[in-house]
């Protein structure tokens, strides 16, 4: 009888914090798909009157939203895509290579981690305008290409490599880039998609550093393009969480697929959010 | 570092000169967009660079650590600096606890559909926070919003979430805790799982209740999770932006009572081009960021 009692409990609490949790996205997706106007109006309702796409239409025909999620997606795939081959090639070289100064390399990148990353943030602008990536898509990327957290994390994995096999490759006349490539990068293959997941999530949902960086609306990746259009359609409620579910909705579906992958990687310690 | 038995020199020259090749383009990219910067960054704070400047670098002059005695007399510095304090000091704690609670709770012993509860407490974490802080706006809103309905319909009066300075900094902590608590409940549960059952079996023929397990078992088991959490969730909160940036407009206000002291460095620094002034601000907020974790890591290091 306790037994069942507290089971009741414990489901009644964690029902009361998921129903907590989902409110906001719930009404968000609701209010998305409302009317003009219905998501203000007094008393308020949970469900649209009757559901429309009109707030989405309005995002990708008038405000050209489609544009910023292209953005978006440019900026977190290219990041991705260039990040794992950087952090692959040193997380392996820092594991499995031996060359002179590599212990103290390695720390001193761990110890530069204490750093955050505004310290860099001002003076970076100011290179990045010298050179002439202000206002453009690699002055976004660039500084995001070798994550310090991410080279730990492929190192971390490339330790349990055997050598042998390393060992058995060279003596057959392999070529260092052969190994690593016909090798070492299938080995890494778990690490990598579990860096990939977090790579592209951190570029996606990046908000100070393209809102530095990009000065022109066409070249607004999506989170810096909705907090500049609230600014003027603070009112239009349907609208602004139509965008907001644009924006939230890639990241949302990556997560629910690759759920096991990015809980793993969380797990394994030494990764910031 | 000597080479392995049995390698002749050319081999192990030869992946000398492999490890060095394949770190050089991480290395490369850190050192000039990362080390440069910095370094950079802490010269800049002791000079008055600033618009002028910018077209023309000469123009910027040695003031010293000028810019950290103006810090010193500038309310708003303050203003921004206790905000910081308030939202790490207030909002670290609950979120700490908050996620060990939740972590509790998922991984009770009766409890079913346990990857369910997880995934949708964790749902929020992979977010983008400029895209939810956009709909909290709205449920901050004080006649329409959602958590204004919620207190009526417990008979509590309304509140002007963002509207008040009281309760502008409650409403960020609020949605900051909503956001990031199922990150730290994904490490408590990893932590919780390592935790043997005999052990609390144990306890139970010993008579020892809930609270006391807690208490004597479950606590020490974790406190290497709770000293990484601390550290990552401190960190993480001091260099709190986004949240207050889009609830407020980009303005911190009201009557500046979310401005934090990454919000004060970007306006500062972004807005209106006091880049020497800006980069003072970063500093101190590297600094403080600095005595933070060395301070969390000497507790733990006593108590162990």
């Amino acid at each position: 009888m306790r037994r069942a009692l507290s089971v009741i409990a414990l489901h009644l609490a964690l029902a009361a914090g998921a129903v907590a949790t989902l409110l906001p996205f719930a009404w968000m997706l609701s209010a998305s798909l409302m009317p003009k106007g219905e998501a203000s109006r007094w008393p308020p309702s949970l469900l649209p009157s009757r559901a429309t796409l009109a707030n989405y239409r309005e995002l990708f025909v008038r405000l050209d939203l489609g544009r910023c999620f292209a953005n978006s997606a440019f900026v977190a795939i290219v990041s991705t895509g260039l990040a794992l081959l950087i952090v692959s090639a040193a997380g392996y070289a820092f594991a499995k290579l031996r060359f002179p100064g590599r212990s103290r390399l390695f720390r001193g990148l761990l110890t530069a981690m204490v750093i955050p990353a505004q310290v860099a943030m001002l003076p970076l602008f100011l290179q990045l305008r010298t050179i002439g990536l202000v206002n453009t898509y690699w002055g976004v990327i660039i500084p995001a290409l070798a994550p310090v957290f991410g080279i730990f994390m492929v190192r971390q994995y490339a330790l349990s490599i055997p050598d042998e096999l390393l060992e058995a490759a060279r003596v057959d006349g392999a070529s260092e880039l052969l190994i690593f490539r016909r090798i070492v990068f299938p080995l890494l293959r778990p690490i990598l998609v579990t860096f990939g997941v977090f790579s592209f999530m951190g570029a996606w949902n990046d908000f100070m550093w393209p809102l530095i960086v990009l000065t022109d609306g066409r070249r607004y990746t999506l989170p810096v393009a909705l907090a500049n259009l609230i600014g003027e359609h603070a009112q239009d409620i349907e609208l602004m969480t139509a965008g907001s579910v644009l924006t939230v909705l890639p990241v949302l579906l990556i997560f629910l697929a690759l759920q096991r992958t990015y809980v793993e990687g969380i797990t394994m310690g030494g990764v910031k959010e | 570092m000597s080479a392995r038995p049995g390698r002749p020199p050319v081999r192990a020259r030869r992946e000398a000169r492999a490890g060095l090749a394949f770190v050089a383009p991480a290395l490369t990219l850190i050192a000039l967009f990362f080390v440069v910067p910095v370094v950079a960054g802490f010269l800049l704070a002791a000079t008055d660079f600033d618009i002028y400047g910018i077209g023309d670098f000469t123009t910027a002059r040695f003031v010293g650590l000028g810019n950290f005695a103006a810090l010193l007399h500038d309310p708003v510095f303050w203003k921004a600096l206790g905000n910081t304090f308030y939202f790490v000091l207030v909002g670290g704690p609950l979120s700490v606890g908050v996620s060990l609670g939740a972590a509790m709770l998922v991984n009770a012993r009766l409890v079913r559909f346990k990857g369910f509860f997880r995934t949708v407490y964790f749902a929020p974490v992979v977010t983008t926070m400029a895209a939810v802080a956009v709909v909290w706006r709205y449920l901050y809103h004080p006649r329409f919003g959602l958590a204004n309905q919620l207190l009526a319909a417990v008979g509590l009066p309304d509140v002007n979430w963002l509207g008040d300075p009281r309760w502008a900094m409650p409403a960020i902590i609020l949605m900051a805790i909503w956001k990031n608590f199922g990150y730290n409940m994904i490490i408590f549960v990893a932590g919780l799982q390592g935790i043997p059952t005999t052990l609390y079996e144990a306890a139970r023929v010993d008579g020892a209740g809930p609270w006391q397990q807690f208490r004597h078992i479950t606590l020490p088991a974790l406190r290497p999770m709770l000293v990484f959490v601390g550290i990552i969730t401190m960190i993480g909160y001091f260099q709190i932006f986004t949240e207050p940036y889009v609830l407020t407009g980009g303005t911190g206000g009201p009557l500046n009572a979310t401005l934090s002291l990454v919000m004060y460095m970007y306006k500062q620094g972004f807005r209106w081009w006091n880049i020497g002034f800006a980069a003072a601000v970063a500093l101190v907020l590297f600094l403080i960021i600095l005595a933070g974790t060395l301070v969390q890591m000497r507790l733990q290091r006593e108590r162990s």
